[in-house]
């Protein structure tokens, strides 16, 4: 991928911040979307990520203009949108489908938004030629859309998408229909591209790793509302609900009681003297498998470590990693996961083993108890 | 590996393996032999026949004559020309109606395209006969429309509706309808409506959209559409002989004819062998030019 900004000029023109303000949209008697405002920054890659039916493909059908919502405001820049039809509205949008032209060759599915644009025939063959190499397809050019793979078509549809210089790009779950390895290979060439365009970019998925890997924001959406937005990071590290903490990333959830003078505890460990919330109602500590480690038989407990006790009920070899599932004292289930780099003794644990676990004080993560 | 065990697992259960590969092909010839002794019966030897019968004269020796006096007599040439005339109209007719109508049924949500589709086939059940006497009810010099148009000052004499190409257009044309409506429908429904959204996405007013993106795409369902309206209207003979009143003749109304006036075998064949052989004519020609293989059976 490259020459693109010869495509795109890296100026700011180039982008604009997307402004939605209690966007609400109904589908009979259910919310699609309850009073929805985001904020993406120009030149931002934003996903919108959250489980089917979580209201995500609906606000971005509503930012490119193909729903219409019940109320709320969207604008691009300074300018209003919500009245304005989708052909209008100079957003490059990648679908699902691809929904490229089936009756056109691959050059004509590219050069489509030119040729509206009434661009002259030598400008726009070099236009379409050049965003079809810069998504390595240049040698496809006469080629029917039916004649390519699967991971091609996602590269046209991409090139169509950014060919006419839009300044916001949408996608609509462009990699879910690829198989593993190129979706991953597509996921870095798509963030070099968004570097490379420098174009705000508002991404859906439902898949919380695609999410954490090209993102430079997070917006987690769930029943219509946005529950989190943050970082990756921010995301991963300090979820603010249950829901959060379960959809990113793995994790286990062990609610926790209170002691005589208002710690957190469990069993017979103080997780947290200060409790975050005074209110008084419960919490629960949410632990990522990797952050657990083994401890060492014999070896003494420090401070800044809580320890569990438990006995192994399964035992999975992944490849890269090995993930236990570690029964606790009422019965709460614990996940750790392994390197299975050798240097981890790993090798003789096996399925009723007792073993102690640690987690540093500082990966510890409390998030309200669902009710 | 030694060269005997390599052999000796080559040919691993491999006779019992092509027994059983040839008693499923046995099978399979056996399920399908009703259908194939069936069509030989109904299609192959009729249409064999026909062949053979055409070759006899009224002298009753083979001879080429039915077919030179086709060619001889003018009024041959003039009812085949009617007959592509009246067939090309209708087909025309059919895309004009029907296209608007297809896609009007395709835009609907599912329940009402349900409801709406039966306006479309309950006609199409009904029987043909019905259907074009009661066009006759309704177009003739005292019917429906004549009385109606009078009465309320639209025209002062009554117009020719019927027995006359008008008459035979409207009838043929309402009875043809679902032959097109119902492909068409079926190619529209099968276009991914994301196309259309892209196509607006990318800058397309709908009017643009419509006729780049959307009518590209539904022209295999036109194509299939017209060519079953244009094969069923060359052989059509009951509509255009009651609604056409004897004004418009069209081949198979001329096989009838031959037929009841002179009895003459031999020349009704050979019109019938002309029309089958134009039919095919025309869907091969047809087949070349639109890639027919992929619109019926869809791209491969």
């Amino acid at each position: 991928m490259k020459g693109i900004s010869k495509i795109v000029g890296k100026d700011n023109t180039t982008s604009l911040p997307i402004s939605i303000a209690s966007l609400t949209k109904k589908y009979g008697d259910s919310y699609a979307l309850k009073s929805v405002s985001l904020e993406v920054k120009a030149g931002e890659f934003l996903t919108l990520l959250g489980p089917s039916g979580s209201g995500k493909t609906t606000l971005l059908m509503a930012i490119a203009g193909f729903n219409r919502p019940d109320a709320g405001s969207i604008q691009f820049g300074k300018i209003e949108m919500i009245l304005m039809p989708p052909h209008k509205r100079e957003v490059g949008m990648v679908f699902q489908s691809y929904a490229l032209f089936p009756h056109m060759s691959v050059f004509e599915n590219v050069a489509f938004p030119l040729k509206l644009r009434k661009v002259p025939l030598p400008q726009r063959r070099a236009r379409a030629l050049e965003a079809l190499e810069t998504v390595q397809l240049s040698q496809y050019a006469e080629r029917q859309v039916d004649q390519l793979s699967g991971g091609q078509r996602q590269r046209v549809a991409l090139a169509r998408a950014f060919v006419f210089r839009p300044r916001i790009l949408l996608m609509d779950e462009p990699l879910s229909a690829l198989d593993k390895k190129l979706r991953e290979q597509m996921q870095i060439e798509l963030k070099q591209l968004h570097r490379q365009l420098g174009v705000t970019t508002v991404y859906v998925t439902h898949d919380q790793r695609e999410a954490l890997t090209m993102s430079d924001r997070i917006a987690v959406i769930n029943e219509g509302e946005i529950a989190q937005i943050g970082t990756p990071k921010q995301i991963y590290n300090a979820p603010v609900n249950a829901f959060v903490a379960d959809f990113i990333g793995e994790s286990s959830v062990i609610p926790l009681d209170r002691d005589a003078s208002g710690n957190l505890v469990f069993s017979d460990q103080i997780v947290s003297s200060l409790a975050p919330d005074q209110s008084g109602h419960a919490w629960s500590l949410v632990i990522r498998p990797e952050r657990l480690t083994l401890v060492k038989p014999g070896s003494k407990q420090i401070v800044e470590e809580l320890v569990f006790c438990g006995v192994i009920s399964e035992f999975v070899f992944q490849g890269e990693t090995a993930l236990a599932l570690v029964q606790l004292q009422g019965n709460y289930t614990l996940s750790i996961r392994f390197n299975t780099k050798s240097t981890e003794s790993i090798e003789h644990l096996e399925i009723g083993q007792q073993l102690s676990l640690s987690l540093d004080r500082n990966d510890i993560i409390l998030i309200p108890r669902a009710t | 590996m030694p060269k005997s065990l390599k052999n000796y697992e080559a040919n691993l259960n491999s006779n019992a393996l092509e027994l059983a590969r040839k008693k499923e092909q046995f099978l399979l010839l056996g399920l399908t032999s009703p259908a194939l002794l069936a069509i030989c019966l109904i299609i192959v030897i009729p249409v064999g026949w026909l062949f053979f019968m055409s070759f006899f004269g009224t002298s009753g020796e083979f001879s080429l004559e039915n077919y030179q006096k086709m060619l001889q007599y003018k009024s041959y040439a003039r009812v085949f020309a009617a007959t592509f005339k009246v067939s090309i109209l209708t087909t025309l007719l059919c895309i004009i109606i029907g296209y608007p109508l297809a896609y009007f049924l395709s835009e609907l949500p599912k329940k009402y395209a349900g409801l709406f589709m039966l306006t479309v086939l309950l006609p199409f059940w009904t029987s043909l006969l019905v259907r074009t006497y009661a066009w006759l009810v309704i177009l003739q010099r005292k019917g429906l429309i004549n009385n109606f148009a009078i009465e309320y000052g639209l025209w002062e004499t009554p117009i020719k509706l019927v027995h006359n190409l008008n008459g035979t257009l409207i009838g043929m044309v309402h009875i043809m309808l679902p032959f097109l409506v119902l492909p068409l429908y079926g190619a529209m429904k099968r276009i991914d409506r994301q196309t259309i959204q892209a196509a607006a996405n990318l800058g397309a007013t709908p009017i643009q959209s419509f006729w780049q993106i959307f009518v590209p795409l539904s022209l295999p369902g036109v194509v299939a559409g017209s060519l079953i309206v244009f094969v069923l209207c060359l052989g059509f003979y009951v509509t255009p002989a009651v609604l056409g009143g004897g004004k418009v003749i069209l081949v198979s109304m001329q096989i009838t004819a031959i037929l009841q006036d002179q009895f003459n075998w031999g020349a009704a064949s050979a019109l019938g062998v002309v029309l089958l052989i134009a039919t095919f004519a025309v869907l091969a020609v047809a087949s070349r030019a639109f890639k027919l293989d992929n619109i019926m059976f869809g791209k491969q």
